[in-house]
């Protein structure tokens, strides 16, 4: 096998590996089957997470902010161990977003700095490399101490969201908005090409209603930015940010496999260079840096003399076409103590502020399941996976209201949505356990069980029909899921702005049935503010945001009946 | 300058401006933005009277299908309702995210006998459609109808947006308003509802199971619901009304829940008189239907009996 097989072996896992990754989020999705009814629990077919659990910076971030290895990120051993041995093959051949990076990068520019030799240059070893390794030791010091950001920038929970919450949704705008448009010419045959296209197009790719997400704006700039740093570096977010790159990076130190330089036969024409991704100097006369390199075998492939070649256990004898200096992570001890101390530093930033807990935003309701406010923390990465599969739209990323430190962690928004009683999808999907995978009876409850409550409903009786307009209404009442149910009505007799007596109901909350599921809010007739809203007070993950002394009771006896 | 660029830039620069002004030109507007006129269409799917049949017949058996079928005969047989070619509707309530034993959704076994008796009588294509309240995925499946009604060979569609036309019913609160357009674009309509307690309007049987043709901001309507179901009520006329209370819901409606708010009646109803079949099945629940005030405004409007028995009623153990 030449070298150039090697290589298109390499396109073709890429191209792979992306496939699999976007089909996986495309199937995190509730999909309608009729068949067979008799399941009384809805659950996906297959484990559509799992490409976010092979992901060893999550894994490692993790076990070391909540103490545990949750379900499958024990696969992320697989990517992991033949780091050990082969360096950075995830970045070259797996990594979904490395492959968009690297695809974009490939785009001819017409740019002088884009060409000839000072790409050249530009694809030589730079400093900026280093800031990986920093921001890779300040998640692991705010993760040693349960502050888990790695999710903000580690770049499967990065793509899943965005492609989940940002780029599907925009399809789906997009082409609806072109449907409808093509349909107004009013050539009917177009039409029904488009409408034609739209269905192929709706049954490959798009949900089944469309979702509108909060803050995607932040979520969309943030990729777009991304991407487009491609355009002046080659590959920068891999080079220079990504922590995933930098912690595989640091795992490659003890390495057999790697690249020999041939010093005699070299011409110093610097098309390895030329083609090199990861800028780890893989020209005779400058040293390799093996934790820099993606193993993307450009150089060997295109290298006109076979002066450079890949393979177990390189003569690494320091000559001039491979300069003496170890291959060691370009960072000094001093700066990855800097770093890791910074990283503890979050803990007392983020937890001394009044964000969290203190103040925390009274419609900070998360999804069912989800675990108390600081392990949720410890183990959310923020991949967006519960929001794409909520069925009801109802869950979204947050930008300020759970804190900076919670920037874009899962919040449920009943006017958009509400929680859908038997559904229990977001944990069944958390890649991290952030959200615990209930079963419908946990979900539910019965009688021995208290049901899963992520927040209790208020009426706002200033708004209200009945309470303030002296109109009928009842719709809360009509839509709570509970049994019994949460809102219970009182016949009166109002005045209405004639004075003339009306017979309304009014609806009142019993907090101590009421699971906060939103279904209220949702239908309330009051469209642009709800009359009756939830807050988080009341959730069953939280022993101390809780209202009723009664309701604990309660849920007590229950307990104390099921042991 | 040559005479050959003077030419050439000027007419560059005058070709410019003249496609400027005319774009401006062509789309100037005095008139202010008016709303698309919506869609006036009737939707009135009965059959001609006849006058040797009753208008509504009640089928007590303990087997749903037989009791649907004994109803059925009872009223003069499927083939008087549907003739070979028709475009079929069902619309059961499917409202909820609820299971057939917690009785808030029709029940699905007759949904299902439903479908095969209209493609048996030829029915060209048998729709089964609602606009549910909860997730329309998790409705149908839970309830058992989406399954029931495809093996029974319909086309089950659970609505979009793009499914529903901009309508005016004319009446006296609802005017304009989206339609589902399988409620409207069809030949024959069949109301599938399920009896249940409804805290407003006392019952939710067959004119209310109507709510589930609508879209928009349907919740609206509950200010005014009694005029509400009567104005749709009049817009909208069934083939046949067809009440399962097999189960009736008697408290707690019309989402349900707990077993013990159901009541086993093991009864079908068929009727062509939409108001009769409400005002029998709601003494299910324990109601006179001169005290349901939908019932007696929909009397008053000339849509049907209150005092069923009148109408032609008949009873089949």
């Amino acid at each position: 096998m030449t070298v150039k097989t090697v290589r298109n072996l390499r396109r073709l896992s890429q191209a792979l590996f992306l496939f699999i990754f976007f089909f996986l989020i495309l199937k995190t999705t509730f999909e309608v089957s009729f068949n067979p009814t008799e399941a009384a629990e809805i659950r996906l077919p297959y484990p559509v997470s799992i490409a976010l659990q092979f992901d060893p910076l999550v894994a490692l971030a993790t076990l070391l902010s909540s103490g545990t290895l949750y379900k499958g990120l024990l696969w992320s051993l697989v990517i992991l161990i033949p780091t050990v041995f082969l360096g950075r093959f995830f970045c070259g051949w797996v990594c979904p977003l490395g492959t968009l990076n690297h695809w974009i990068s490939e785009i001819r520019s017409e740019r002088p700095r884009r060409k000839g030799t000072r790409l050249v240059d530009s694809n030589r070893y730079k400093k900026y490399q280093r800031i990986k390794y920093y921001i890779l030791l300040v998640f692991i010091g705010g993760a040693a101490l349960g502050v888990l950001q790695v999710g903000l920038l580690d770049p499967l929970s990065l793509l899943a969201r965005s492609i989940g919450t940002v780029l599907l949704p925009m399809l789906h705008t997009a082409s609806l908005d072109l449907l409808a448009w093509v349909k107004s010419i009013g050539f009917p045959p177009l039409g029904k090409i488009a409408q034609a296209g739209y269905n192929l197009l709706a049954a490959v790719l798009l949900p089944f209603r469309q979702a509108h997400f909060n803050t995607i704006f932040s979520l969309g700039l943030f990729f777009f930015i991304v991407l487009v740093l491609n355009r002046v570096f080659t590959r920068f977010w891999c080079r220079g940010i990504c922590p995933l790159g930098a912690m595989l990076g640091i795992f490659s130190r003890f390495s057999l496999f790697g690249l020999e330089k041939d010093e005699s036969s070299c011409d110093h024409c610097n098309k390895c260079l030329l083609f090199c991704q990861g800028a780890d100097n893989p020209d005779v006369g400058s040293r390799w840096r093996q934790p820099e390199c993606h193993l993307c075998l450009n150089c060997q492939a295109v290298c006109p003399r076979n002066s450079l070649k890949f393979k177990f256990f390189p003569d690494q004898t320091p000559t001039r076409a491979n300069p003496a200096g170890t291959q060691k992570v370009d960072i000094t001890r001093r700066k990855v103590t800097a770093s890791v101390v910074g990283g503890l530093a979050l803990f007392p930033l983020f937890r001394s502020g009044d964000d969290f807990e203190i103040n925390a935003d009274a419609r900070l309701i998360r999804p069912p399941g989800a675990l108390v406010e600081e392990e949720f923390l410890a183990r959310c990465i923020r991949c967006g996976q519960c929001m794409r599969v909520c069925p009801n739209n109802a869950l979204h990323p947050t930008l300020f209201e759970s804190g900076t430190e919670g920037i874009w962690t899962p919040i449920l928004i009943a006017k958009i949505g509400y929680c859908e009683p038997s559904c229990t999808l977001c944990g069944q999907v958390c890649p991290t356990g952030a959200i615990a995978e209930l079963s419908l009876k946990e979900k539910v409850g019965d009688r021995d069980l208290p049901p899963n409550r992520i927040g209790t409903a208020f009426v706002d009786r200033g708004r209200c029909l009945p309470w303030a307009m002296a109109t009928p209404c009842i719709v809360c009442e009509e839509w709570c899921p509970t049994s019994p149910k949460s809102i219970y009505l009182k016949d009166e007799i109002v005045l209405d702005g004639q004075g003339k007596e009306v017979s309304v109901k009014l609806p009142y909350v019993d907090a101590n049935l009421c699971t906060g599921c939103g279904a209220c809010e949702y239908a309330c007739p009051v469209s642009d503010k709800a009359a009756i809203y939830i807050t988080s007070v009341g959730e069953s993950r939280s022993p101390s945001n809780q209202v009723l002394l009664k309701r604990k009771k309660i849920e007590k006896e229950a307990t104390a009946r099921k042991s | 300058m040559r005479r050959r660029d003077f030419i050439k830039k000027t007419s560059q620069a005058v070709a410019l401006a003249a496609v400027t002004g005319g774009t401006g030109l062509l789309f100037h507007n005095r008139e202010t933005a008016r709303a698309n006129a919506p869609l006036v269409k009737g939707a009135d799917f009965g059959v001609a009277p006849d006058k040797t049949m009753p208008q509504i017949v009640l089928a007590r058996q303990t087997d749903p299908l037989n009791a649907l079928n004994s109803a059925l005969d009872g009223i003069g047989g499927i083939g008087r309702f549907i003739s070979p070619g028709d475009r079929v509707t069902v619309k059961p309530n499917v409202g909820w995210d609820r299971r057939p034993e917690q009785a808030a959704n029709t029940n699905p076994l007759l949904v299902g006998e439903m479908v095969r008796l209209c493609l048996a009588a030829g029915a060209g294509e048998v729709i089964v459609t609602d606009y549910s309240c909860n997730d329309p995925r998790r409705c149908f499946i839970r309830s058992g109808i989406g399954e029931a009604a495809e093996k029974a060979g319909a086309r089950v569609i659970l609505p979009q947006e793009k499914d529903f036309l901009n309508t005016n019913l004319d009446g006296e609160v609802l005017t304009v308003w989206p339609v589902l357009k399988y409620m409207v674009q069809t030949d024959r309509l069949i109301n599938m509802p399920i009896v249940k307690q409804h805290s407003l309007c006392s019952c939710t049987i067959g004119m209310k199971n109507l709510y589930g043709i609508l879209g928009g901001r349907r919740n609206q309507l509950h200010q005014q619901i009694d005029q509400s179901i009567v104005d749709l009520a009049d817009f909208c006329r069934p083939t046949l009304t067809v009440v399962d209370a097999t189960r009736v819901l008697l408290r707690g409606g019309p989402t349900g829940g707990s077993l013990d708010d159901v009541a086993r009646e093991d009864s079908v109803i068929c009727a062509t008189d939409p108001v009769a079949a409400d005002a029998r099945a709601a003494e299910f629940l324990g109601l006179r239907a001169d005290q349901v005030s939908h019932l007696v405004l929909a009397e008053r409007s000339g849509l049907g009996k209150i005092a069923y028995r009148e109408a032609g009623y008949k009873e089949i153990a």
